[in-house]
């Protein structure tokens, strides 16, 4: 009888003691650098390390910003990340209307032409970019990291999909009202699809925040880094005195982490997007 | 009224022009000077000499270039034969009824999406130390002894250590993707096999398989073009060296590498393509093999 039970429990046990380390192996680096961050400099050289502060500090945030210009990264990135951001909704939302509920000559052609560009790789277009905005004389500037990606062929098919589903009857009442036809994309149908703006939301905001490579290659002067730019840039300076970079990396989280906690639905479905474009 | 329809007619080209001049300007116009830029040989950017096909020449004998595609597809590898085995367990695990507190283990599973690349790659790249670092101090606990891996400073170490930072960003993230197929298997196919007296391995391999066939075909193709493409977290773990004698030196930091610190745009133009040739390919390959669009 006893037998029996164990036999039965064993695999359940077992499941959850599997679940639990793996768990503890996802969720370990992130205490990690919670705690590091309070960490003073004796607690990080001490050897063997330990792994909670002994003496708690916040000396790591204050130095942040008055040693490094952490600051200015932080408003550089919600900058950029806001700007971008608001750019490319606008015109992907704008041609995602035009492509759903106009007919037009040419329409299926420019249409197929969008489709193609998504697959031109990101790797082919560094170089010869770079080259343009050197020559135009954008380097170095937010230009050039904005203009060339602020309206591509993902986000106009993605907001089409979703366009294309509002009712016609809803436009062609707001047209007999008097309503012109930018009034009409504005008050009326981008209102319809604002769940599907949300993801598109998250996902052009993440993208930016977390934007690495392009804004190396642009970007020269230090004042106009962004956060990862910043923090990368001081990895080689705070290799030892690690604590001011893991309270600089966990600032940089915190406004992904209240994204993702104000709007989990759009955020999950933002992220999934971006699986599908890369 | 005829005004009206007039502007109408007008107003769509008016709303899809933005994308249009941004793609020429920015896509097609690079476009080209990529190829023109391939077939030349550039020091700076004033010396520009044309040489045919001299850089794609040059770049299959250059022993450097060779040892980022064998470090690419080791981390490709690393992708396919850990990581999202990794995924689809976890995925399957926290799927199931039998599980408690799976809303828990879904949510600390999926947490690493929300820390992105460059910060992946600062908190590993401290956490890979060897004397102060977090994974030598958990492996010495678990081990009652000293482990001093030298995880970046050792040649044969380096990939490994990349590999294990982008099982550690990814698998959560893949999960997703098996946990929705998984919602979308019909349960009654369950019912039915174990009415027919199937077990639960049998169960797995003739229905949970073959129903996540477009989401597997969907994950290894984006999880593959994503490898081939890695580039921030080997970069900033290897603080843009590329680690001891190249060791983690991946295709996307070796072209960075040429075009932007030797400023030979040319023959960094030259791997751009190179690379995207690849990509074609084994994308090609791998719905090939998955047999893309049959699916019922």
């Amino acid at each position: 009888m006893r037998d029996t039970v164990i036999r039965q429990r064993l695999p359940s046990v077992a499941l959850h003691a599997a679940l639990v380390v793996m768990a503890v192996a996802t969720l370990l680096p992130m205490i990690w650098l919670i705690a590091s961050s309070f960490k003073g400099s004796s607690a990080i050289f001490a050897f063997p390390p330990s792994f909670l502060p002994r003496d708690a500090t916040v000396s790591n945030y204050a130095r942040l910003f008055s040693e490094v210009p952490f600051g200015r990264y932080f408003i550089n990135s919600v900058f950029l990340s806001t700007g971008a951001t608001l750019v490319s909704l606008f015109f992907s939302t704008l041609a995602g209307y035009g492509f759903a509920k106009y007919d037009f000559a040419g329409k299926r052609f420019l249409f197929t032409i969008l489709l193609a560009s998504m697959m031109i790789p990101f790797q082919v277009l560094i170089v010869p970019l770079f080259k343009l905005l050197k020559d135009i004389g954008w380097l170095d500037s937010y230009w050039g990291i904005v203009v060339p990606f602020m309206v591509g062929g993902f986000g106009i098919f993605l907001m089409r999909q979703f366009m294309v589903g509002v009712p016609n009857d809803l436009i062609d009442a707001a047209r007999i009202d008097g309503c012109g036809e930018f009034g009409i994309y504005w008050r009326v149908v981008l209102p319809v699809v604002k769940p599907a703006i949300g993801a598109l939301t998250i996902f052009v905001f993440l993208g930016q925040w977390n934007n690495y490579l392009w804004p190396l290659i642009v970007l020269r002067d230090e004042a106009k880094y962004t956060l990862p730019l910043g923090l990368a840039n001081l990895v080689g300076v705070y290799r030892q005195e690690y604590g001011l970079l893991m309270a600089g990396t966990l600032i940089a989280l915190l406004p992904i982490v209240t994204l993702f906690m104000a709007m989990q639905r759009e955020f999950v479905s933002g992220i999934t997007l971006g699986a599908v474009k890369e | 009224m005829n005004t009206r329809l007039s502007r109408q007619r007008w107003t769509p080209y008016l709303f899809i022009a933005p994308f249009f001049v941004v793609f020429a300007t920015f896509m097609v116009y690079p476009l080209a000077t990529s190829v023109w830029l391939s077939l030349h040989q550039s020091r700076g950017f004033q010396y520009q000499v044309f040489v045919g096909g001299e850089n794609f020449a040059r770049l299959f004998r250059d022993p450097v270039f060779w040892k980022s595609v064998r470090n690419t597809f080791t981390f490709a590898a690393g992708t396919f034969l850990v990581q999202l085995p990794l995924a689809l367990v976890l995925a399957l695990i926290v799927n199931s009824k039998r599980v408690r507190g799976r809303n828990f283990f879904r949510l600390a599973f999926f947490s690493p999406v929300l820390v992105a690349g460059v910060f992946i790659a600062i908190i590993f790249g401290l956490a890979y130390d060897t004397r102060t670092g977090l994974v030598n101090d958990t492996l010495s606990k678990l081990a009652f002894t000293r482990v001093l891996i030298p995880w970046l400073e050792d040649e044969q170490w380096a990939m490994p250590a990349v590999i294990l930072a982008g099982v550690w960003q990814w698998s959560g993230f893949n999960m997703i993707y098996f946990l929705a197929g998984l919602q979308g298997i019909r349960q009654e196919l369950y019912e039915a096999s174990s009415v027919d007296g199937a077990n639960a391995w049998q169960a797995f391999w003739h229905i949970t398989l073959p129903s996540l066939r477009p989401v597997i075909t969907f994950v290894f193709v984006l999880s593959m073009i994503g490898s081939l493409q890695l580039f921030d977290l080997p970069w900033v773990l290897t603080n843009g060296t590329g680690g001891p004698n190249d060791s983690a030196m991946t295709m996307v930091m070796y072209l960075y590498k040429n075009g932007f610190q030797f400023v030979n745009l040319g023959y960094a133009a030259t791997i751009g393509w190179v690379l995207f040739a690849i990509i074609m390919v084994i994308s090609i390959i791998q719905l090939r093999f998955f047999r893309f669009g049959q699916e019922n």
